[in-house]
């Protein structure tokens, strides 16, 4: 049961057993949904729910810094680059970078797709 | 909807399929290990967008399918009993038993009801303290924070009536059994995103460096898997394992602590047999000493249920990725959604649905333009 859904929390408030409930949106659809294990969650942020329970807030930082890499792939190939061969796991740097002065390292590698490595502290 | 449909973009599967592409010098292997991550690869005809020589195996990640035909049997035969109210997830309900099915339990007069939520169960029980709730607790990690709640708040509460019949199956160990398969062709995985959102990522890291395999964290929606299939198969052909962490913006590396805290206060780690698997030792959860008086199988003492497989069923060789479900004798003809054999037809995360549901009569490689 992976089906895990983002949504909006509307309003945090506990329940009559001490329990933190909120009002969560999907695209206007508005459950009541648990918000114990996201202790702190404010109205305005996302969190994915499955089968009732917030299980995890949506970091918005995180989820621009995917699009962006799907942005810059998107440039590359506009211009008809290969792009960079790309140091192992290492985020490539942006548009603005110098393109290689001819064909290097692996042809047509791609550049480095994505957070990668171990996150967190 | 925010957070989905930036993930569907058209431009950015094709020109991640044409990244994977250019990556990719040799063939390999991978299994995505989730129900709802197979779902979405067919769904989106994204296998088709992969080269030839990449093959995804379809993994064991669909908790209905894995649930043993013992308990199926169990809880058809505690559903009959007049003094229950038998809740269960939607699909649940149509998997077939030796002999029957709940929902044909319930046709029959039982008191058989679909919930969306273990909360749900509970508050049938807390109306009705003459009755004896039941909720059929199936799932992976994802699910099990849920469960784990409904118990806690139970205890707490002296709901007496309620209990949960549990199968709650736990991905690393199956990933382990998967690699230590003599038949194993699995190189890399495809790694559970929600269930990494609750369990985090470190569990992963001692699989990865003893078999020596990339594992990507990865999410559901196109561009992610596409993301995650990229970054994994960039780690193949670079020579490189570990765990990487496509779905970003919803796992960590630690994961969710207080879903991690209250499972560990209401279940320990125990063997489970998987269906069309066997037992995967430490691969489940059981109610902790504390809570035990809320486990179902030991409050209805029910006749020895013996299990019979059908014997055209080949659930078993689908889950270890051996098989496709275009490959069985009976896909499309004694076995379809509207009369299943075996469970991986009737979830919605099993990949017999899958193929049938988006219309794949053949695999990718013969349905390719």
């Amino acid at each position: 049961m992976c089906l895990g859904v983002p949504g909006k929390v509307l309003s945090v408030e506990e329940n009559p057993a001490g329990m933190a409930m909120g009002k969560v949106s999907f695209a206007g659809v508005i459950r009541e949904v648990c918000l114990a294990y996201v202790p702190d969650v404010q109205p305005g942020e996302y969190v994915i729910v499955h089968v009732g329970f917030a299980i995890s807030k949506v970091s918005e930082e995180e989820a621009q810094e995917t699009l962006e890499i799907l942005r810059q792939m998107g440039e590359l190939a506009e211009l008809g680059e290969a792009g960079e061969p790309s140091e192992a796991g290492e985020p490539q740097p942006g548009p603005g970078a110098e393109p290689p002065p001819g064909p290097s390292g692996p042809r047509g590698a791609p550049p480095s797709p994505g957070p990668s490595g171990p996150r967190g502290s | 909807m925010r957070f989905v449909d930036e993930y569907r973009n058209q431009a950015d599967v094709e020109r991640l399929a044409e990244a994977i592409r250019r990556v990719v010098t040799r063939p390999w292997t991978v299994m995505e290990i989730c129900g709802g991550q197979t779902h979405t690869l067919i769904k989106f005809g994204l296998d088709r967008l992969l080269p030839e020589s990449v093959t995804m195996v379809h993994g064991p990640g669909c908790p209905v399918c894995v649930t043993p035909l013992e308990l199926i049997d169990r809880a058809i035969a505690i559903a009959r009993r007049p003094d229950v109210t038998f809740t269960s997830f939607g699909d649940m309900l149509r998997v077939p038993g030796s002999a029957t099915d709940l929902l044909s339990v319930k046709a029959q007069g039982g008191d058989v009801r679909m919930v969306y939520s273990p909360l749900d169960a509970l508050k049938l029980a807390r109306k009705d303290p003459e009755r004896q709730v039941v909720f059929f607790a199936v799932g992976f990690e994802t699910t099990a924070p849920a469960n784990a709640m409904a118990v806690w708040l139970a205890a707490r509460e002296g709901v007496r009536n309620f209990s949960i019949l549990c199968s709650h199956v736990l991905v690393p160990p199956a990933m382990e059994a998967v690699l230590g398969s003599p038949e194993n062709r699995v190189q890399a995985f495809l790694a559970a995103g929600h269930v990494c959102a609750v369990m985090g990522t470190w569990e992963y890291e001692p699989i990865a460096e003893k078999h020596r395999v990339p594992v990507v964290v990865t999410g559901f929606e196109p561009t992610d898997l596409m993301q995650g299939a990229l970054m994994a198969l960039t780690a193949l052909e670079e020579g490189r394992h570990g765990v990487e962490n496509q779905y970003a913006r919803v796992v960590t590396r630690e994961g969710n602590r207080p879903a991690q805290d209250l499972l560990k206060e209401v279940f320990e780690p125990c063997d489970r047999p998987w269906r069309g698997i066997g037992v995967i030792p430490m691969s489940g959860y059981r109610l902790r000493a504390p809570y035990q008086e809320f486990d179902a199988a030991r409050r209805f003492a029910v006749e020895d249920v013996s299990a019979v497989e059908s014997p055209v069923c080949i659930a078993g060789q689908i889950l270890r990725g051996l098989k496709k479900p275009h490959q069985c004798a009976a896909f499309g003809k004694e076995c379809t959604p509207e009369h299943p054999v075996g469970a991986p037809m009737v979830s919605s995360e099993g990949a017999c649905a899958a193929y049938y549901h988006y219309a794949r009569a053949q695999g990718a490689a013969e349905a390719r333009p």
